[in-house]
């Protein structure tokens, strides 16, 4: 074959394993669009409505003092429910990527199975549980302890709600780096929190960041369970997010989008940290692809 | 933790041995705290469901408004996942395919209906698509479509929170695909078309019916997103969801627990299903 023939071969090759300038382009504005239809314009909504009377406005909305007390109750909310998944997402990812057991894969569908229930019904269960007619609520009641229609409720709902993203982020993570820094670790004589700490900790812990953030940014964030749960109190019960609904129906759009623009940073922020984690410790994270 | 010392190892016989110490206690601690959040709540809702009876169960059950409602839901979550799937699967091929400006910010972005609140959602889709909102208002021009208030509208939340199951489940098996295949596809004198759809979409397909499943699972119990867009009006745009809210507020406990009995029960399927998929696309092509 001359060296002419075999340039042409190796041409067409590449572009039999590839598409043409042309279908690249269509597919690239295809995919652009719809990314750009159906993900930035809600996002740009969101701060042109918040922001387009004026910062007057915007602050002004955001200085109410119910609003304040959502932001507030949303913290304490967030404050309990992350830390709360956090420990338990570290006890069951070291479980199920450090020991080989029966009915490991049985345990991951259930650490899943909030995944699979709908907000509303994720709350209904709560009504269930701790409701007037429940079996638990008569005793609740006579000890004055108030779980639904409280804060209590809308923590435990939010925990519910949050429950699989620190462990199912860790999880491959620490199943894929294995466990044999931590076997030479434990037969040097360090012990088992010690080699959690100063072994497995810093190895994962991009990782554990980005799971962090983002049950954060879910537990701020949840709406249908804790709706359920709250009974709705202004100032009292009312999350940022059951705030935005009220402020919405009441039309008071610009404060709703106001309200909505603090938790729309949220999630930007949440997002940018990823990005930026991704891009300096790629092969860390890039193992969870699923929520 | 020395709950697994070597000699306590030996009596748990249905475990590998391993000289990390921790089992006991992360097991132990795993397992009640599974119990106390998700399994016995859950429980609660099958023990009251089974108390209702049957006669009762299917009363509630095929009521109209129910099973209007529960057609809704579904039926949007359908169309919905399967317009993600089709656009999932083309974001997928483009984030890891091609190289371009911005591309991983386009990547960052796709995580964005995980992190946005849904109540933030279903407020700015609800203007997008508004009769005067700037999509409505379009779409209405120029195809006489009405999104905002109907049930396309509920169709659009569905893909704005369904959107980034596909392309993340999706993207890490194309990743891997090893493109030695696709030449010596090519070598063997395939067309391009041929090369995607005999080679590199078997390999997908696994992925592909995940995130389709996903996407669909999400979408049937979606609640915040969809009634800012939805009119929410009885027999016509009221999602299932919506529908135990309302028995709730009606203090009809029983109409609440049916319908989310029949909505776990088909939840729970699909992450049977699931499951099932990834299982398969692990025995078959050594990946998720």
């Amino acid at each position: 074959m001359s060296e002419a023939a075999a340039t042409r071969q190796q041409r067409k090759v590449r572009q039999a394993i590839g598409e043409g300038p042309a279908t690249r382009f269509v597919l690239l504005t295809i995919a652009l669009a719809f990314l750009g239809l159906m993900l930035v314009a809600p996002l740009l909504v969101v701060f042109v409505e918040a922001f387009g009377r004026g910062l007057g406005v915007y602050f002004q909305a955001l200085a109410l003092p119910d609003t304040m007390a959502a932001l507030q109750l949303t913290l304490l909310v967030a404050a309990i429910a992350v830390p709360a998944n956090l420990v338990f997402g570290v006890a069951a990812a070291w479980l199920i990527a450090k020991f080989d057991f029966k009915g490991k894969s049985f345990l991951l569908t259930l650490i899943d199975l909030p995944f699979a229930v709908s907000p509303v019904v994720s709350g209904l269960i709560f009504v269930l549980l701790f409701g007037a007619n429940s079996a638990l609520g008569p005793w609740l009641e006579d000890n004055n302890i108030k779980i639904l229609y409280a804060v209590p409720g809308i923590v435990i709902a939010t925990i519910f709600i949050t429950f699989p993203f620190i462990a199912r982020e860790l999880i491959p993570l620490m199943e894929q780096q294995g466990s044999s820094e931590e076997e030479a670790s434990v037969s040097l004589g360090a012990s088992g929190w010690r080699t959690f700490f100063q072994v497995t900790l810093p190895n994962v812990k991009w990782g554990l960041l980005y799971g962090v953030l983002l049950c954060n940014a879910r537990a701020m964030g949840e709406f249908g369970a804790v709706s359920v749960v709250s009974g709705h109190i202004r100032g009292v019960t009312n999350t940022l997010p059951l705030h935005i609904e009220i402020l919405y129906n009441d039309n008071k759009a610009a404060a709703a989008f106001a309200v909505a623009s603090l938790l729309a940073m949220l999630a930007l922020v949440t997002l940018a940290v990823k990005t930026l984690l991704e891009a300096r410790f790629a092969g860390e994270i890039a193992a969870q692809r699923r929520h | 933790m020395t709950a697994t010392a070597p000699d306590g190892a030996r009596s748990f016989r249905w475990r590998r041995r391993s000289v990390l110490p921790g089992f006991g206690l992360s097991l132990g601690y795993t397992i009640v705290y599974l119990s106390l959040i998700v399994l016995i709540p859950l429980a609660g809702l099958g023990i009251r469901s089974a108390s209702l009876g049957w006669d009762q169960f299917w009363a509630i059950a095929f009521d109209r408004r129910v099973l209007l409602a529960l057609q809704l839901s579904f039926g949007s979550a359908l169309i919905a996942a399967i317009i993600n799937t089709v656009f999932g699967v083309l974001v997928a091929w483009v984030l890891v395919r091609y190289r371009f400006p911005g591309r991983r910010w386009l990547d960052a972005a796709v995580d964005l209906p995980f992190a946005l609140p849904t109540a933030v959602a279903g407020i700015a889709l609800a203007t997008l698509y508004a009769p005067n909102g700037p999509f409505g208002a379009l779409l209405d021009d120029w195809f006489g479509l009405r999104v905002g208030f109907t049930s396309f509208g509920v169709v659009m939340a569905l893909i704005f929170v369904g959107l980034p199951f596909v392309v993340r489940t999706v993207q890490p098996v194309l990743e891997e695909i090893d493109r030695e295949t696709e030449e010596v596809a090519a070598t063997l004198g395939a067309r391009r078309w041929r090369t995607v759809t005999r080679v590199i979409f078997p390999a997908l397909l696994p992925a592909i019916l995940t995130g389709f499943a996903l996407s669909f699972a999400r979408g049937v119990g979606e609640y915040g997103s969809v009634i800012f867009i939805a009119s929410n009006l009885p027999f016509q745009s009221e999602i299932a969801p919506l529908l135990i809210v309302i028995k709730l507020e009606e203090n009809n406990y029983a109409g609440a627990t049916a319908i989310a009995t029949i909505m776990l029960v088909i939840s729970f399927a699909m992450l049977f299903v699931i499951n099932l998929l990834q299982a398969w696309s692990r025995k078959w092509f050594g990946h998720e």
